[in-house]
């Protein structure tokens, strides 16, 4: 296995009952890597990102993050390890405001989430990371609002904001800006394309406009197996491709 | 020790009468009700004043324990509980434990806190012995034994067979879209509703005579009948029916062997099972 | 200082009104002595709710059982005062290690499973253990209680007296030390982690926080609060009895939390005064039937919200 391998994932395999979600899959990111996951309604994308989180447990394969088998270990282990998420629904704390959430998650990344004694905002360190995620995330002027009241695309951004402030090594975003207005996509387009270079990135998305302009390789998934791989000229020449979407969206050439 | 098992057996079948509503009750509305035990209670009591005040006798009383029960669950159900639905369930605890207050309360007053006494017809009394008095069959818990076991079946049969029984299942699987199909779910809501509480009366009047009945009967027996959905499960009948039995027999048994423990045993039993399966010992997958 | 460094440290700064409040309710042994006994009570409930608030406010963790803890530490303090050291501070440290212990040993029991599952443990736990002081009579002394407690004086010199100021003053000196802690406790980052597992518990776990580890330490802090409640209860009182782990008790600590409201430490103090105040006017009028008064109460309570009923200016709206 290359070095450069951050994140691989052998004959991962997911069944519920009679029904195969996940089909003897194997995927490798590399080190700094822009990678799309793509695929029709249902082909098991999320289930794929549940199975590499640990949020399921795989009814066959191993995964290994920076060379060490992480198949056993509980999601938060393989967070702590710098295997990081987003979600497709925001996946908030509606009682805490962006700046508390984004000071918890960076004093959890910095070793001090388990103290009981110091305040929230005494370590310089963590108030100032908060302070360089709300400016690159725009959300320096809603730091003190409560979650709830936050418009859908600041709370996109929060979203993906509290993913970076787990420093992560991998970073797998599911459907980044589904559901973003129009108006708010920019911002959330703009970040997503500003992400840290040696952050190995692992994109879902429909929008293919923001596939085919991040991804410098691409994998389809259909019916929860992998149908092909290659770099975006490739998937999109790809008939096979071009027949599983019927139709949506067009392929860029 | 035969009759033991017979006698367990009885108060099983009574317990899973009695808490068979508040399961499908959680099962389909996702509430938690601790208000079930007063359901029965009011049959018990309606079927000891009808009795005792009104000169009913047996057979109509304990029918009328059921109806009665039933249109208090329907009345309760479309004027509060259905504001209650979308709230937290600390809140629906709360609020049903604030209605069991009033209850045990309310009774109190009207009829006094003495154990009511009820009088069984003749056929129902006397006791039959098998193989030299191995095993003692007293007849009026051969008759719960048999009722219940009707109810059960019958139960069984609604939910399989019929449209009514389809559409409740529909609805515990999934609201929205059993909604979105056209099924009326606020109907099946109130109908449930007023059918769980009705049975629960009809618990609380059979059971008159073997739990006693007084005004703190809510609060005396609504753990076990939490222990049933909890330990049973609310996604099916066989669960709670054998957690009730499990639970009947092992409380008479606990009572008999280790009088000194009481029901020690029972709660013990129950921590331990809930911690080594949170989601019941009947229940397939995750809570 | 940086906008986002001030911004963190306001929610926390304390206010005048908390500093007020408190040095009251210090003076209260002396503005009302002989209410004295009264104080001492409505301090030690109010304790026990600041605990549960913990669990049930910061973590969501419902609990129909938390006088578990509450008992055993008003059993473990009237023990060791009765057969091994009269002295008030060590009895207490005492109950509130053995709650502390019993409280991790229960806390797996909430980690899983459904809200019903984690009402029906914690409920469970408080049966067994009252029915466990029940038929162990000849060390609790079963249903009669554990009568003749004497204490040895506080710190050597302040003797417990007839008219319970020594029990008020001790009672709210410990309280308060005890609420100095939960303050620092609830907005270190442990405590806002609790309040993400309750909000978000997939999302929690998806930030790297190890929520079992958590929850598990938050249940078995809270135990040991509770503990040292029951504790300072059986001191100030001279006995303890069964309905120290009583539904009950369970029930009224977690109505005044309700009342006062979850989620902010004074819910515990406000819900103590106010559940009080309401028992005594209400027991005043109607003796035998404050379980209907409270009952109906609670499930007006529950109906309208209770940010509503604060509210009456609220009532006529449709929210």
């Amino acid at each position: 296995m290359s070095e450069d391998t951050v994140l691989s994932c052998t004959g991962l395999s997911k069944k519920f009952g009679g029904i195969t979600a996940t089909d003897n899959v194997s995927l490798k990111l590399q080190r700094g890597a822009r990678h799309a996951l793509i695929g029709p309604n249902g082909a098991g994308k999320t289930t794929l990102i549940n199975l590499l989180t640990g949020m399921l447990t795989p009814t066959a394969g191993r995964i290994e993050l920076l060379g060490v088998d992480i198949s056993r270990l509980a999601p938060h282990q393989r967070v702590q390890r710098g295997l990081v998420r987003t979600f497709q629904i925001n996946q908030l704390f509606d009682s805490l405001t962006p700046l508390q959430t984004l000071a918890m998650t960076v004093s959890q990344q910095l070793g001090l989430g388990a103290s009981l004694w110091y305040h929230l905002g005494n370590d310089r360190r963590v108030a100032d990371r908060c302070e360089q995620l709300l400016n690159q995330f725009h959300l320096s002027e809603v730091m003190d609002q409560p979650t709830t009241q936050l418009a859908y695309g600041k709370r996109r951004l929060l979203e993906m904001a509290i993913a970076l402030a787990c420093e992560p090594r991998v970073l797998l975003l599911d459907e980044p800006v589904a559901g973003v207005p129009a108006g708010e996509r920019e911002e959330l387009l703009q970040t997503v394309a500003n992400l840290p270079a040696d952050v190995s990135v692992l994109l879902i998305e429909h929008d293919m406009d923001l596939v085919f302009s991040f991804a410098k390789r691409m994998t389809v998934l259909v019916n929860g197996a992998v149908l092909t791989e290659g770099s975006p000229d490739e998937i999109a020449a790809d008939p096979r491709v071009r027949e599983v979407y019927l139709g949506h969206g067009e392929a860029h050439g | 020790m035969l009759t033991l098992l017979f006698d367990g057996v009885a108060y099983g079948m009574l317990l899973f009468v009695l808490a068979i509503g508040l399961s499908i009750t959680l099962g389909l509305m996702n509430f938690i009700n601790l208000a079930h035990g007063a359901f029965a209670m009011a049959g018990g009591y309606t079927l000891v004043l009808l009795m005792q005040k009104a000169g009913w006798p047996f057979l109509p009383s304990v029918f009328m324990a059921f109806a009665v029960s039933a249109l208090l669950g329907l009345v309760l159900e479309v004027t509060l509980y259905r504001r209650m639905y979308h709230k937290t369930h600390l809140e629906q605890v709360l609020f049903s434990i604030g209605l069991t207050f009033m209850a045990v309360a309310s009774v109190d007053y009207l009829v006094g806190s003495t154990q009511q006494l009820v009088q069984l017809p003749e056929f129902l009394k006397g006791r039959t012995e098998l193989w030299d008095g191995a095993l003692g069959m007293g007849h009026y818990r051969l008759a719960i034994i048999v009722v219940c076991a009707l109810l059960a079946w019958g139960l069984q049969w609604l939910l399989v067979h019929t449209r009514f029984g389809a559409q409740l299942r529909a609805s515990v699987d999934d609201r929205r879209v059993a909604a979105a199909m056209g099924i009326n779910v606020n109907t099946i809501f109130m109908a449930t509703f007023a059918v769980g509480s009705g049975l629960a009366g009809l618990g609380g009047a059979l059971g008159a005579e073997v739990l006693g009945l007084d005004p703190v009967f809510p609060l005396k027996f609504m753990i076990y009948f939490l222990i049933v959905v909890a330990v049973g499960g609310t996604s099916s009948l066989t669960g709670p029916l054998l957690a009730a039995l499990l639970l009947g027999i092992a409380d008479v048994a606990g009572k008999y062997y280790v009088p000194k423990l009481g029901a020690f045993i029972v709660y013990t039993l129950m921590v331990l099972i809930l911690m080594w399966r949170p989601q019941g010992l009947f229940t397939r997958g995750n809570a | 200082m940086s906008t986002t460094s001030i911004s963190l440290g306001a929610g926390s700064r304390e206010r005048w009104w908390e500093f007020a409040v408190w040095i009251l309710l210090l003076l209260l042994p002396v503005l009302l002595p002989k209410h004295s006994l009264l104080v001492s009570e409505i301090t030690i409930i109010a304790l026990f709710a600041m605990s549960l608030d913990l669990v049930l406010g910061y973590s969501g963790i419902v609990s129909l059982g938390h006088a578990a803890f509450f008992g055993t530490g008003a059993y473990a303090a009237a023990l060791f005062a009765k057969h091994i050291n009269p002295d008030p501070l060590t009895g207490l440290l005492v109950a509130t290690l053995v709650s502390a212990v019993l409280g991790l040993v229960c806390s797996p029991g909430i980690l899983r499973g459904s809200d019903l599952t984690r009402l029906m443990v914690t409920l469970g736990i408080a049966l067994i253990l009252q029915e466990l002081a029940n038929k162990m009579d000849h060390i609790t002394g079963g249903a009669d209680g554990l009568q003749g407690v004497l204490m040895g004086p506080v710190l050597g010199r302040f003797e417990f007296d007839l008219m319970g100021q020594t029990a008020a003053y001790y009672a709210l000196a410990v309280t308060l030390l005890v609420f100095l802690l939960l303050r620092r406790w609830v907005h270190s980052p442990f405590g806002f982690s609790l309040k993400a597992i309750r909000d978000n518990r997939l999302r929690a776990q998806a930030i790297g926080i190890p929520v079992h580890a958590r929850l598990m330490a938050v249940y078995t802090l809270a135990a040991a609060i509770a503990g040292l409640a029951g504790g300072m209860q059986a001191q100030t009182t001279g006995f303890a009895s069964l309905d120290v782990f009583g539904f009950d008790r369970s029930a009224d600590v977690l109505l005044m939390l309700v009342i006062g409201g979850t989620g902010w430490l004074w819910g515990g103090l406000m819900g103590a005064v106010l559940f009080k105040t309401l028992h005594s006017l209400v027991s005043a009028l109607t003796p035998q039937y404050w379980t209907f008064w409270i009952g109906l109460f609670l499930v007006l309570l529950m109906l309208v919200g209770r940010e509503k009923l604060l509210r009456p200016w609220t009532w006529g709206r449709r929210s």
